[in-house]
């Protein structure tokens, strides 16, 4: 009994270590804010594309930990995305393929496009997209084991820094390439489109769409509270300790590579989770969510959010993602200029991004009228259980680490001979 | 025959050691055998192979040719941190700690437990890891400092920190690069009587240039020059060694 209770004690203390105060309340802010606010206000055209904005704080979230925390910067997040994506969209494809609406094709049951493109069976690797089982291990461990290929290769050679941010971005560039090449086997430069149903269940509809953007919001939650868990842990602040002194890190007994490797895998897994609620949510995937300037834009999501807060991703890829709709609505041209600008704005006016400023500004603000407050009414005799409610949105976590730091974009100019 | 003696009586054996750098010798046929709880220094004019050596040691640098023998496993063929596992320590010349991360935080890091990446990941704060951060922290003088940010330091607090961060590993060896460079005379007298305290029961190879320094905690003494041994032996009698004044004291 008395071991059950001190069991019970240190569960509770471990929660405790992996959330402290202030993260569970910023915790609870963005799921109010993302599960309640937004699907009571915004209609469910809007809705579904907020739903589409957050399957990038996926990419985001993974991000914070590989770059923010470890250092490792990766141009090529999109290769993840696209491959969890593309697992997703094949099933669907094939589900939407059945011979009864393909028809009309010289061979019924396969893909449109690859009627178009002269193929006659289906390719013995589309075969096993039938089963959604097998789709849904796909799209974590697909990509998954490509990001574990392309870190064990690197890491394990001590590549890093600006080679290995070259290295992603050319093998973002060359999936495009591979992807656009054979048209036959994946829907070329259109990329997989008209996906209609998930086991029959049409998910084009607008209750399909609240539907699947609360399993969005859900699998995003559940990857924050890993992330968090990873970023408390001492594994968090070994990341924190390999960005700045790898070499320190190496001769205090840790296996280094193993490290880079397990994060850098776990940023995968969770962008492949973003593109394949990105292929349910908007019904469509291609090469154009694949290659570098979407690996590039997701970079600047984690930047502008605040590479340090995994909160502040998230806050990130929505407000990059709502300017970018609003504004290229308007000024379509200069909507890339716009985003280069903000980047560059960003990285050296507020290397912490909104996190930083609402941490170092807003934050201050409100502790400073929450005590004139509590000075005004003299000795108030219920102790305050919270932070004042009226906080913006852009919320995030104290950082364990130091701050500001300037941003330096591969992470650590360590003085690690290679 | 005498080599299995060697290997049995020195807790490190450093035979013919080599290495080349694109054709220079950085070090050039090194021998030399370090024993129990013995204090080693090595001294030598800039340039002399000094650090490069304790490279070699931790694995840093892969030797060209020769052995390494710590407790009879041969490190040259090892990676990084299973030479650390095995217990040899190594300190870094300039100090180098985690800068963002609290003194705490620094020697928790550095304490030998949940070094794979599940350990890490699974890695509590018990009461093993909080007395022996707490009485390193008491050693290296920073017992009211755990929670600042060690970027805050001072350059001999920092130097105390990287030391504690090895203490903690609990090396059978340890490797010191100059720990009280750059440090006050006072940090220099604190310096000595730490290295005193914490080599008790360890052997340990300190690098160093300041000679009072080298007089009062050194065993023997190595003079490297030019990628090999100049001369070996206590102080006095390598003070008072010609070759030695010649190349390294006279001036």
């Amino acid at each position: 009994m008395s071991l059950n209770t001190r069991s019970l004690k240190t569960s509770m203390h471990s929660i405790k270590t992996v959330f402290p105060k202030g993260d569970l309340f910023y915790l609870a802010v963005l799921a109010l804010f993302l599960g309640v606010l937004l699907p009571m206000t915004l209609d469910i055209f809007r809705l579904n594309m907020v739903g589409k904005y957050l399957t990038y704080a996926f990419v985001a979230v993974g991000l914070v930990l590989c770059w923010g925390y470890g250092g490792i910067l990766s141009l090529g997040q999109g290769v993840f995305f696209g491959l969890g994506g593309y697992c997703m969209a094949m099933f669907l494809k094939l589900e939407s393929s059945d011979p009864e609406s393909t028809k009309i094709q010289s061979t019924p049951g396969i893909p449109d496009f690859m009627d178009w493109n002269q193929i006659t069976e289906l390719p013995w690797f589309w075969e096993p997209f039938y089963s959604l089982p097998f789709t849904i291990i796909a799209i974590i461990a697909v990509p998954t084991i490509f990001a574990y290929i392309i870190a064990v290769a690197m890491f394990k050679r001590r590549v890093g820094g600006v080679y290995f941010a070259i290295i992603t971005q050319a093998i973002a560039s060359i999936l495009t390439i591979l992807i656009i090449g054979q048209q036959g086997y994946t829907g070329g430069v259109n990329g997989i489109t008209d996906l209609r149903t998930l086991l029959g269940w049409d998910i084009r509809t607008d209750s399909a769409k609240y539907v699947l953007y609360y399993v969005n919001f859900v699998c995003l939650m559940a990857c924050l509270l890993i992330a968090q868990f990873v970023r408390k842990s001492k594994l968090g602040r070994l990341l924190v300790a390999m960005r700045g002194r790898e070499d320190r890190v190496r001769f205090s007994g840790y296996d280094v590579s193993s490290f880079k490797i397990f994060v850098f895998c776990l940023g995968a897994a969770f962008s492949a989770i973003g593109g394949a609620m990105f292929t349910l949510q908007v019904g469509f995937m291609s090469p154009s969510f694949v290659g570098i300037v979407p690996s590039i834009e997701m970079v600047i999501f984690c930047a502008v959010g605040g590479r340090l807060s995994i909160f502040g991703a998230v806050y990130g890829a929505l407000l990059v993602n709502w300017a970018k709709t609003t504004f290229s609505e308007s000024f379509p041209e200069l909507w890339l200029f716009a985003m280069g600008a903000l980047f560059i704005g960003v990285v050296m006016a507020f290397p912490s991004g909104l996190a930083g400023i609402y941490k170092s500004h807003v934050e201050p603000f409100i502790l400073r009228s929450w005590q004139k407050l509590k000075q005004a009414k003299p000795q108030p005799p219920e102790p305050p259980t919270s932070v004042p409610e009226k906080a913006p949105p852009p919320k995030t976590t104290p950082q364990n680490a130091a701050q500001p730091h300037p941003i330096v974009l591969t992470g650590s100019i360590s003085p690690v001979g290679k | 025959m005498s080599d299995k003696n060697s290997v049995k009586d020195f807790v490190l054996s450093v035979e013919g050691l080599t290495v080349s750098f694109d054709g220079f010798k950085a070090v050039n046929d090194l021998s030399f055998y370090v024993e129990e709880g013995e204090i080693r220094v090595i001294i030598g004019p800039n340039g002399a192979g000094k650090t490069t050596v304790l490279d070699l040691i931790c694995g840093k640098t892969k030797s060209t040719e020769g052995s390494i023998k710590f407790r009879g496993k041969e490190l040259t063929k090892m990676t990084e941190h299973a030479i650390v596992h095995s217990g040899v320590g190594r300190k870094f010349q300039n100090p180098s700690i985690y800068e963002d991360l609290t003194v705490f935080e620094n020697l928790e890091l550095s304490f030998p437990r949940g070094r794979s990446v599940a350990g890490a990941l699974f890695f509590r704060r018990d009461k093993e890891v909080l007395e022996a951060v707490e009485e390193v922290a008491e050693t290296i003088f920073l017992h009211d400092q755990l929670h600042t940010t060690a970027g805050l330091l001072s350059h001999g607090q920092k130097q105390w920190l990287e030391i504690g961060m090895l203490l903690i590993q609990k090396p059978d060896l340890l490797m010191l690069d100059e720990p009280v460079a750059g440090m006050s005379v006072a940090e220099r007298k604190r310096t000595a009587e730490l290295l005193n305290r914490i080599t008790k029961g360890r052997s340990v190879i300190v690098i160093e240039h300041d000679m009072q320094f080298v007089e009062d905690i050194a065993h023997r003494v190595t003079v490297m020059h030019q990628g090999k041994t100049l001369s070996e032996g206590s102080m006095e009698r390598v003070k008072n060694d010609p070759k030695v004044i010649e190349v390294y004291l006279g001036h």
